[in-house]
């Protein structure tokens, strides 16, 4: 047996900055736009394991769209999702959301979290309904059970959210392995943040992809926070999120989640991989929460103040308008109309739903409580019921 | 010491109200020990883990953001930035790791203190619990034990919708080899907090987190009156220990014992008093192990018992009081012994307060009993 020569010593991650430091990038490693290789859809995973340490970035500091990920989309495309990205919380993660709902069609599931709102948007799900359900008023599509923003579409590829982190992504993959199963060409999509990687559900959502080999696109969102705990107490400092993959054998794509054009590049390859039956692959989409957690959260209390406005990728709007511009389909004014417009439409929903009532002033009847807890009730919900007198 | 309220602004996902205004007295200093201060129940948690963690440095503390940034409701506060990075730590975000980790220190021969953010996020950690924790010394044959305390804010009021405001004690009560405790005001959480740390087997602690900053009593269209009117939110700064496994009675009374914990002693209290029945109100406070003597004293003077508790009714804890009460006082009872609890639904969003029992239904009940009838 060997002994110690010093004694043991407990680490403890920290972050490179808090309240009152200046931030700190500087142990970024941010590959250049167009330098990363696009291996074929049809690669091994052992045969490209570097992609899931490198950044795939498509657009430049000037905004034009350089090397193999550039997927090349017409500008009518670019337009619509820089035009309905406007509307979000999920402030500095937009772009992740908007393309990746554009890219899949509503046949195919999407098993989101709290921050992917952009997939509703982006398919043309009424804004007026998400206001209904955040007010959990008469007209809340799913009857005030759940806190706001909570969402369940079924008809828009949008899986009913659970607050409990990262249950959704191994349910992704049975979606997924039910769509193969079926000889069906439906494929599944899922998210889950950073923080919540460490949940055992998604080590067992990676076994059952690779397993079963499952048509199924398995996103992490690394947005360098999970509500106060920096990505380093995920095991951000060990190693990328990305190369988790790597030990279930599954692919790993890792890119730049502010640059519009590269998540969409990402996404393809692995939807063009989930379609052809090669199975799932993981993509490390690296951007930063710019916004607080939630509303009664306060970032000033646990990062430095400036770190989203030093964020070194940037902003995928402004991203994304700048690469239209270079390409001359774009313009500032073209960009405040459709702000404008884009601002119209949500107050105008805004009112149509306070017209309905916000929490408390209109709700669904409170005989709704007692519904669909079963498919069927049993006497004790028919009891409780009439005890409340509905 | 402002005293605040919870409000709509509170309820999202995460993130309980900012209450550090609140928090600048920690009170965590041991030599004080015949020093009194008012305090709210997040101070009095607090203080007894500042407290503890001072006299013994085996004691650590640590769960999601509950290091540097002190616990989305405070209850960590300070830990960190006092006693040192490696004995108040923020953890990655598994339950399941974090009470294993708890487990392994444990066997060890520490003593950690794991915070659940909201006892809604347990089940993770479900299988470590339940199937180590509660049965490491007896599978043993005692070689090793698990002095662990599970933390975790619990129960509903606060608009936070299926995943904010469960009351998940029955699936732990249920467990051999595992204490509950549940306490219902700051004097009561920082003494049973101690114990729980100096207890040698695993011990569930739920803080009812809609009393955290004051004694709600389910009147919620009332204002809350502040902790620092309350005889027992004038706690130690020192250390004092509360034993676990007696019950607190807060209200005596003749005619009808109520059985209740947590939130529901001050709603207890107030559909005793919209009743105007003169109810026994007995804060259980330790669920495992129960004081059976002062529940049966009480039944047995009074003749009535109703039982209240904001969990589901069905395979709730009250089907067990209500069983032993029937065992141990039958031919005392004078009316069917009565549950007031959450319904069988999952804790709705937008039905609050026709979910959460409050004192109408209490009383409800008490009037019931006292007429000879159930309901
Ligand atoms: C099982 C479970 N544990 C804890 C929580 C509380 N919680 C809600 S969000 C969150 C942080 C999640 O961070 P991350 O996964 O990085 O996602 P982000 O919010 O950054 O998008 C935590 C700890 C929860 N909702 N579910
Ligand atoms: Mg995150």
């Amino acid at each position: 047996m060997t002994r110690n020569t010093k004694p043991l010593s407990l680490r403890v991650p920290e972050p490179s900055g808090r309240p009152g430091d200046a931030p700190d990038f500087s142990h970024l490693k941010l590959d250049a736009a167009g330098s990363v290789d696009r291996p074929p859809v049809d690669a091994r995973p052992v045969q490209m394991l570097d992609l899931a340490f490198r950044l795939i970035r498509v657009l430049d500091d000037e905004g034009n769209a350089i090397g193999p990920w550039n997927p090349r989309l017409d500008a009518e495309t670019l337009k619509k999702g820089g035009k309905t990205s406007f509307y979000m919380k999920c402030t500095g993660e937009e772009a992740i959301a908007v393309a990746q709902g554009m890219i899949l069609s509503r046949e195919d599931m999407g098993f989101p979290t709290y921050r992917q709102q952009g997939l509703l948007i982006a398919r043309g799900y009424p804004l007026v309904d998400m206001m209904n359900q955040i007010y959990s008023n008469a007209a809340d599509p799913i009857k005030g059970r759940q806190l706001p923003i909570m969402y369940s579409a079924k008809d828009f590829g949008f899986f009913t959210i659970s607050g409990n982190l990262g249950t959704q992504v191994p349910q992704a993959v049975g979606w997924a392995m039910a769509s193969a199963y079926k000889g069906d060409d439906k494929i599944a999509i899922t998210w889950i943040g950073d923080g919540a990687t460490a949940e055992g559900d998604f080590h067992n959502a990676l076994t059952f992809a690779s397993v079963y080999r499952a048509p199924v696109i398995l996103n992490i969102v690394n947005n360098q926070w999970a509500i106060s705990s920096f990505q380093g107490i995920a095991g951000g400092l060990e190693t990328t999120f990305a190369s988790k993959a790597i030990g279930y054998g599954l692919p790993a794509l890792r890119v730049d989640g502010n640059d519009f054009l590269a998540v969409w590049a990402a996404t393809q390859w692995a939807e063009e991989r989930a379609r052809s039956n090669q199975g799932a692959t993981v993509i490390e989409l690296f951007t930063y929460r710019g916004a607080p957690h939630s509303t009664s959260d306060d970032p000033s209390r646990y990062r430095p103040g400036d770190e989203h406005e030093k964020w070194p990728l940037g902003d995928p709007v402004a991203r994304l308008k700048q690469h239209l511009i270079a390409l001359g389909e774009w313009s500032d004014e073209a960009q405040a109309e459709a702000e404008a417009e884009a601002v119209a439409q949500v107050r105008a929903a805004g009112k149509e739903s306070e017209a309905i009532g916000t929490l408390g002033q209109s709700r669904p009847s409170v005989k709704t409580m007692f519904e669909e807890v079963y498919a069927t009730e049993d006497w004790r919900l028919v009891e409780q019921r009439r005890e409340v007198g509905v | 010491m402002t005293e605040k309220t919870f409000t709509d602004a509170d309820r999202h996902d995460g993130i309980a109200p900012d209450m550090a205004d609140q928090t600048e007295a920690p009170a965590s200093v041991a030599s004080e020990a015949a020093a009194v201060a008012p305090m709210n129940m997040i101070q009095a948690l607090n203080s007894a883990l500042h407290v503890k963690m001072a006299e013994d440095p085996n004691v650590l503390s640590f769960g999601e953001d509950a290091g540097y940034f002190g616990g989305v409701f405070r209850v960590t506060d300070q830990l960190q930035q006092k006693h040192g990075l490696t004995r108040s730590f923020d953890t990655p975000i598994s339950e399941c790791g974090l009470v294993a980790a708890a487990i392994g220190m444990g066997a060890y021969g520490l003593r950690p203190v794991v915070e659940i953010q909201f006892a809604d996020y347990i089940y993770p950690a479900y299988d470590q619990i339940v199937s180590e924790a509660a049965k490491m010394r007896y599978r043993s044959g005692g070689q090793f034990t698990s002095p662990i305390v599970v933390r975790s804010p619990y129960g509903g009021g606060i608009f936070g919708g299926q995943t904010h405001s469960q009351s998940p004690e029955a699936l732990f009560t249920h467990i051999a080899g595992l204490k509950v405790v549940i306490p219902s005001n700051p004097y009561d959480a920082k003494g049973l907090l101690t114990a729980a740390i100096e207890d040698d087997d695993p011990v569930i602690f739920f803080e009812p987190k809609r009393l955290y900053n004051g004694p709600f009593d389910g009147w919620h269209q009332k204002p809350v009156s502040p902790w620092k009117t309350q005889d027992l939110a004038q706690v130690p700064t020192g250390k004092y220990v509360e034993p676990i496994g007696k019950a607190r009675i807060m209200r005596e009374g003749n005619d009808v014992t109520i059985l209740c914990y947590g939130t529901m002693v001050w709603v207890s209290l107030a559909g005793a008093e919209h009743a105007g029945v003169d109810a026994e109100v007995i804060d259980l406070r330790s669920l495992v192990p129960l004081d059976i003597e002062t529940i049966e004293a009480s039944v047995k003077k009074t003749g009535r018992c109703v039982i209240v508790h904001e969990a589901p009714k069905t395979s709730g804890y009250g089907g067990e009081l209500s069983a032993l009460v029937q065992e141990r006082c039958f031919y005392h009872l004078e009316a069917p012994v009565t549950r007031v609890c959450g319904w069988d639904t999952p804790y709705p969003h937008a039905f609050e307060w026709e979910y959460f029992p409050g004192p109408e239904r209490v009383a409800t009940a008490l009037k019931a009993v006292m007429t000879g009838g159930s309901r």
